[in-house]
């Protein structure tokens, strides 16, 4: 059913109806530990936002033209993990060497990103919800942007509420809980608009 | 090993160190798959079998894995458990494998049982890495059960979909969707820390 959506309208979807954070809950744990500040949360999306996309797209490849013919579906969990380990060190390498400015921005966020599971996640969709090769990297794309919005809004959030009296037992990760439900409460507004399981 | 020291570890990872509530992990899973019980419960054993099992392996293997790259093995040890989970959802249980969805496979990139590997396992001789797992796991299967009892019997007034309130019930619709599963895992999380020793600053 999805393969009627075209590619613009599951990015636009992967972004606000079903962003993947406040709806899928992918991407939780680097989203607790690092939404403190804008600037890190602005680096760690526009690095999870580029994996992300470039994983979709590899993972996609090995997985229609490498394990499918070979029938090997069932390992799939170890290859797509080997691929999107693979991938980051790479590109850490590739970035240390021809941009030293963004190894600085990026750098110290690639490690965590091998473990997010926000990038495991939208692979998993894409197989299970069949997308095409274009559909794929939208959903990537997609996915990732919307992750940045949610996590760069949560640290603005944050970041307010440094001064604010919570009660003692309710800091840190509680709070953040109920922030990120608020926010997944408005980003419901959204829905409606895009029909996607 | 004395038994007393099995208990010991049994309950500082179930209680005193619980990967959901106390340290904060493995959130994702914890939110996704709560709203019904049957789902949580098949979750959390898939869980509980996986951290015990990939500790036993890591710990066994603790001797010969090379530091440099032990975390490509404890991931490579983690994903192999978990495709045995996924075959065997899926061979007996499909109706549940088909609801759980990508998050059996997104087991693997769950930080309790990485944290628990590489916390514990490596470090440690294979029986009380064991009991560490099952402990852990089973701390993590506690608090999905508590929020995905709350979240059942509010949003459709059932229990493993045994209907349990009134048929005039009104359910809570929005505690069956995203915004019910982060305000449920929050309030817990601000209960226990109200209950127990204060957690170290995340």
């Amino acid at each position: 059913m999805e393969g009627t959506l075209g590619a613009p309208t599951i990015l636009f979807a992967a972004i606000f109806t079903n962003n993947i954070l406040l709806t899928n809950f992918l991407g939780m744990c680097s989203f607790l530990a690092i939404s403190r500040e804008i600037k890190s949360s602005i680096g760690l999306g526009m690095a999870v936002t580029f994996v992300m996309t470039c994983t979709a797209a590899l993972n996609y490849l090995v997985h229609y033209y490498l394990l499918v013919p070979l029938d090997l579906v069932h390992f799939r969990y170890i290859v797509f993990i080997v691929v999107i380990a693979a991938f980051v060190q790479l590109v850490e390498m590739l970035i240390e060497r021809f941009s030293p400015l963004l190894y600085v921005v990026l750098g110290v966020f690639l490690p965590l990103i091998t473990v997010n599971c926000a990038i495991l996640g939208v692979v998993l969709f894409m197989i299970i919800r069949n997308y095409s090769f274009l559909q794929s990297v939208a959903y990537g794309l997609g996915g990732g942007l919307g992750w940045t919005l949610a996590i760069v809004a949560l640290s603005g959030i944050r970041q307010r509420l440094a001064q604010a009296p919570i009660p003692q037992p309710l800091q840190g990760a509680g709070m953040t809980l109920i922030i990120a439900g608020l926010m997944a409460l408005s980003f419901m507004g959204f829905s409606g608009m895009i029909q996607m399981q | 090993m004395a038994k007393a020291k099995a208990a010991q570890i049994f309950i500082k990872g179930f209680w005193e160190e619980n990967p959901v509530s106390r340290q904060i992990l493995g959130i994702c899973s914890a939110l996704a798959v709560t709203n019904l019980m049957t789902n949580t419960l098949i979750m959390g054993v898939s869980l509980i079998f996986v951290t015990a099992m990939s500790n036993v392996t890591v710990s066994a293997l603790r001797n010969v894995t090379p530091a440099r790259i032990r975390m490509m093995v404890q991931v490579l040890i983690i994903a192999c458990y978990v495709i045995v989970v996924d075959i065997v959802l899926k061979a007996y249980l499909p109706d549940i494998s088909r609801a759980l969805g990508p998050y059996v496979g997104l087991i693997i990139t769950n930080c309790i049982i990485m944290g628990r590997c590489e916390g514990f396992a490596r470090g440690n001789p294979v029986w009380p890495s064991l009991v560490d797992g099952i402990a852990c796991g089973a701390g993590y299967a506690a608090v999905l059960l508590l929020v995905a009892f709350i979240r059942e019997l509010l949003g459709f007034g059932s229990l493993f979909g045994v209907p349990v309130l009134p048929a005039d019930w009104t359910r809570w619709t929005i505690m069956v969707m995203a915004p019910g599963a982060f305000f449920v895992l929050g309030a817990i999380i601000w209960l226990v820390s109200n209950l127990g020793p204060k957690p170290k600053k995340a």
